[in-house]
């Protein structure tokens, strides 16, 4: 037993986090500048995050992931930071060529009072950002939200560069939240296919699943480009996807520059799925085409021709709270029941959707907010489930509990092809229900006896 | 497959120049004095200049103080409670992620490697000061697992704020009485690289629990293996060949570690070093306070485990040992050379990089040796100058600003414990036979002429340098692997190898020659270009007419 320690007993704990579902926010900054074209996101702290969240990324994504750190020790942090940021854009600009570079804090400079802004207008009055070039920055100390609040900081800075504007450019921005580089891929299709011409920040499709081609660029010719950022103050609306990821972003849009938004939850499953291409249809004035009622209608087919493997399953889920309210709405409309429910981004939205969406079950369910890993587990040895999903950290309970279980989520770091398979929208669905009936009909055919085993299950 | 035999030479000088040409002067001066062509044959080897910051802005190789202190020395210790006292992302990164494994053999042992603790700091907690946290937290995890040790870990914020976690973690010893506590200072910006968290930790281990062990190991030919982290298993191979020898290894510094086997450590005759980095002052220590003297082995590649297993024969001096060790090798050796005279068809003329760690890059030259491969450029990401020019240079060290921050401690003979192994003429005598004592000649030596060593290479470098000598392969971290592989070149990952391993020993040289193969023969290596990019002059006929 990998996990031997995990006692039944359930007893509160007041200060000690054991087997965490989340991790710190520069990670999540990191990951949404590489969304940016032509951008090297840049850590100001030490530089052991840095290379923290590079390898992290690296691992999950399976691609090189560049980014530079202002390499504090003790006199930095001291004295300040300034000097080494400085330094740090200066030889950053000289040597690798971004066209931006996207800097967000660590807990080391944010504790010291680092203020970015300010070491930015010093960086431009030396002539230390050659013309044109950007720089943006958001502030994402370690000791506050998750990785998700870090990702959302950095999209939230991106959209600090658009520019209001009385002229419309007839586009709708789309935040997709962070999701894998093929959903981002998949999102901009579904628009493509319905019709509407988007906006998309950040977009990492093609920066984080590019080719190998025996070429090298540490910049690739795919993101979200500052141009297209700046002009999504002109848009006619924003929809942001996840709440958590992506609403900051878009009500900052909408404050800023007069540009509506709707906040919708991120498209897994069927029904948040519906909801997204229901908001595209309504924003852009266009009908839903033939084209995507088809895929729909195969997703529908799929659930009906699975549903006899799920009704009834219970399942325990972790990770960030976008993506599990929006599986845990799908695990509920394919009659599958959730009921150990853990995400670690804090928020208080979160406990009470879960419980609005699983309603329907008529059953208790567990689900903590500032929930650790530790504490699901407990759960699952008190009420046992029949399927676990979540990142690559609970194959160990996976494996303790002897449960069938679906790898999704962040980090993955055993597995591969997410960066290139979607999971959201219709096709995406039809994904996930592949592989949830592939671990449970695999550990029927394992456990059944002899006399059961068949080959027409 | 193979590529076709490299005919040009390259002029290092010239190399060097190209690496350079693009960074601001300050920069490129800075970067030259770490850039240094080889040339250690005859008594004219250069200076090199290692161990000092690296440039904010530039892309490094290298991690922090504390992914030194936790990730590497603690954390694969299995039965001690490792509980990081920070903000959570620094526990969840160290969180699993090294690949060294663990067998607590059986279920009843304790076994904490699986999970990641940490105090999760709050704003609130950096405002108001963490130290009650830590102190429930402490308390929580002893009421939760009952272990025998509890290790805190502080990161870059618990420095500046200043929490005593020493005191806290004295405090809660005290009060618990069964369980002992300890703190390491080991905040990520401390020092200019992971090398300075291996002092902390090693200095803390060495505190707090050397010695403590009430257990007598009773073995006759008793060592400690420091520096041997048991990534892949290596440290299961080793210790596999070593008790096949009859040698009785009780304490891996800290592959696969126990409690119990760091505090039995001061019971050992011989210490024998791997990484010279990690951990060459813990091997003085335990010689000065304990009477254990050390010397350095090498079990990466067969010939230098051979090499390794004679020398501790050697210095135990029982014909029957030294017997049993050529038994041993005569056994483990004919599996090896039949897959190596496979391999070496396939290897032989290849080329390799190697930028890894404070050791690996010079241990894992001589498996490429057995393979019949060149290493045309090699560094390490946080080495010292003695380990590139060899320990005769310790003594001229410059102590700088950041080295002066990490703890030094004095040891002085233990009044009870201190126990000469071997009489100065018996050691003398040793010396005469080849068995070299507190000795490690480095890097250099061991590099041709002409090669390059770098320290600290950095992204855009090693970028360069594969562009410009397109080695068949590079080794590296994770980090680096990507970036070299988009560029057509398979890269070996020589931290944490990847999927494989082991490597160490005789049945880790066998994985190594195939996983090598492997890469640099992969036939993925050649679709880099379609065939219509082969010509793209042709001009289109109509092939169906």
């Amino acid at each position: 037993m990998l996990l031997r320690h995990t006692p039944k007993e359930i007893t509160e704990r007041s200060a000690l986090m054991i087997n965490p579902a989340k991790t710190c926010q520069p990670i999540g900054a990191m990951y949404a500048s590489l969304g940016i074209q032509g951008c090297l996101p840049h850590s100001h702290g030490s530089q052991g995050c840095c290379a923290y969240h590079r390898s992290t990324l690296t691992r999950h994504y399976k691609e090189p992931i560049s980014a530079a750190t202002s390499s504090f020790t003790e006199g930095a942090s001291v004295f300040g930071g300034q000097a080494n940021l400085l330094q740090a854009i200066d030889n950053i600009f000289t040597v690798y060529e971004p066209e931006v570079i996207a800097v967000h804090t660590t807990c080391l400079s944010e504790t010291i009072g680092d203020d970015l802004p300010q070491i930015f207008d010093k960086a431009k009055k030396e002539k230390k950002v050659p013309e044109g070039k950007t720089l943006i920055g958001a502030p994402t100390p370690s000791y506050v939200g998750s990785h998700v609040t870090g990702f959302s900081n950095m999209v939230k800075a991106m959209a600090a560069l658009a520019e209001p504007s009385g002229k419309k450019n007839g586009k709708i921005n789309i935040i997709p939240g962070w999701v894998e580089p093929s959903d981002m891929e998949e999102i901009k299709k579904l628009s493509a296919t319905i019709g509407v011409n988007i906006n998309m920040f950040p977009d990492t499709s093609g920066v984080l699943n590019g080719p190998l081609t025996g070429e090298y660029k540490m910049f690739p010719d795919a993101g979200a480009k500052i141009a297209d950022i700046k002009d999504s103050g002109k848009a006619i609306g924003t929809l942001a996807l996840g709440e958590w990821c992506s609403a900051d972003a878009a009500r900052l849009l909408d404050t800023k520059c007069k540009v509506p938004c709707s906040i919708l939850d991120m498209p897994f499953g069927l029904k948040a799925t519906d909801r997204f291409v229901d908001a595209l249809r309504t924003v852009a004035g266009v009908t839903v085409p033939e084209e995507i009622m088809i895929e729909r209608g195969k997703l529908v087919d799929m659930i009906s021709d699975m549903h006899q493997y799920f009704y009834g399953k219970k399942v325990a889920l972790v990770g960030d709270p976008d993506q599990v309210i929006a599986m845990t709405e799908f695990l509920v409309s394919i009659d599958m029941c959730p009921i150990h429910i853990v995400t670690g981004t804090p928020g208080k939205k979160f406990e009470e959707r879960i419980h609005e969406i699983t309603a329907p079950m008529g059953r208790k369910v567990n689900v903590r907010a500032k929930g650790d890993m530790f504490l699901l587990h407990q759960w699952i040895k008190n009420e046992a489930v029949d399927l676990i999903i979540g990142n690559t950290y609970c194959k160990y309970i996976a494996r303790d509990e002897d449960l069938p279980y679906v790898r999704w989520g962040f980090p993955i770091l055993d597995r591969q092809g997410h960066q290139h398979f979607p999971t959201v929208g219709y096709k995406g669905g039809l994904r996930l229900l592949e592989q949830i009936l592939g671990v449970l009909l695999d550990r029927k055919d394992r456990d059944d006896p002899e006399s059961k085993f068949e080959l027409v299950l | 497959m193979a590529k076709a035999q490299k005919l040009v030479q390259w002029e290092p000088h010239n190399i060097k120049e190209q690496l350079l040409e693009k960074y601001p002067p300050k920069v490129a001066r800075k970067r030259a004095q770490q850039i240094m062509i080889n040339e250690a044959q005859g008594n004219t080897t250069p200076e090199i200049v290692a161990n000092v910051r690296t440039i904010p802005g530039i892309i490094t190789m290298r991690g922090c103080t504390y992914a030194g202190c936790k990730g590497v020395i603690m954390g694969p210790t299995s039965d001690i409670v490792n509980l990081v006292h920070g903000p959570i992302g620094c526990s969840f990164y160290a969180w699993l992620t090294r690949r060294n494994q663990t067998d607590a053999i059986n279920d009843t042992n304790a076994n904490f490697i699986t999970y990641c603790m940490s105090t999760d700091m709050q704003d609130s907690d950096i405002i108001f000061g963490g130290e009650k946290k830590l102190a429930a937290a402490v308390q929580e995890a002893y009421d939760l697992f009952h272990p025998k040790a509890i290790a805190i870990f502080a990161t870059c914020p618990v420095g500046l704020i200043g929490d005593d976690i020493h005191a806290v973690a004295k405090k809660m010893k005290e009060h618990f009485g069964d369980c002992n506590v300890f703190a390491f200072s080991c905040e990520g910006y401390k020092g200019v690289s992971q090398s300075a968290g291996h002092h902390i930790a090693n200095n803390q281990v060495f505190t707090h629990v050397v010695g403590k062990s009430e257990t007598e190991k009773t073995d006759k030919y008793k060592i400690n293996l420091l520096g041997e982290y048991n990534i892949g298993g290596d440290g299961f191979e080793i210790d596999r060949i070593l008790e096949k020898c009859g040698i009785k290894n009780i304490s891996t510094f800290s592959g696969n570690a126990t409690y119990d086997k760091f505090a039995s450590a001061n019971q050992a005759d011989l210490s024998c070093v791997m990484c010279h980095r990690s951990i060459n002052y813990v091997a003085d220590m335990l010689e000065t306070k304990y009477g254990i003297p050390w010397i350095k082995v090498n079990f990466i590649g067969a010939e230098a485990t051979a090499k390794s297993l004679r020398k501790i024969a050697t210095y135990f001096g029982d014909q029957e040992l030294i017997d049993k060790v050529e038994a041993v090798i005569a056994e483990e050796m004919p599996d090896v050379l039949a897959v190596q005279e496979q391999v070496y068809p396939r290897t032989k003329g290849k080329t390799a990089m190697l930028f890894v760690g404070g050791s690996r890059a010079h241990h894992y030259q001589e498996l490429f040796n057995e393979m019949g491969m060149k290493t045309l450029s090699a560094g390490y990401e946080f080495g010292h100058r003695d380990d590139y020019e060899g320990r005769h240079v310790i003594p001229n060290l410059k102590v700088d600003a950041d080295s002066r921050n990490i703890e030094e401690i004095e040891v002085e003979p233990d009044p009870l414990l201190y126990k000469p192994r071997k009489t100065e003429a018996e050691l003398a005598e040793l010396a005469k036979g080849g068995v070299t004592f507190k000795d490690y000649e480095g890097l250099n030596p061991d590099m041709e002429k002409g090669s390059l060593i770098i320290d600290d290479l950095n992204q855009y470098e090693a970028e360069k340098l594969v562009e410009i000598m397109k080695p068949d392969l590079f080794c590296a971290g994770i980090k680096e692997k990507y970036s070299i592989q988009k560029l057509g070149v398979p890269m070996k990952q020589l931290h944490s190898y990847d999927s494989g391993g082991p490597y160490a020993g005789f049945k880790g040289a066998i994985n190594f020659y195939r996983e090598i193969d492997r890469l640099v023969n992969s036939r993925v290596w050649s679709y880099m270009k379609a065939p219509w990019q082969e010509n793209p002059e042709l001009s289109a006929t109509y092939v169906w007419e």
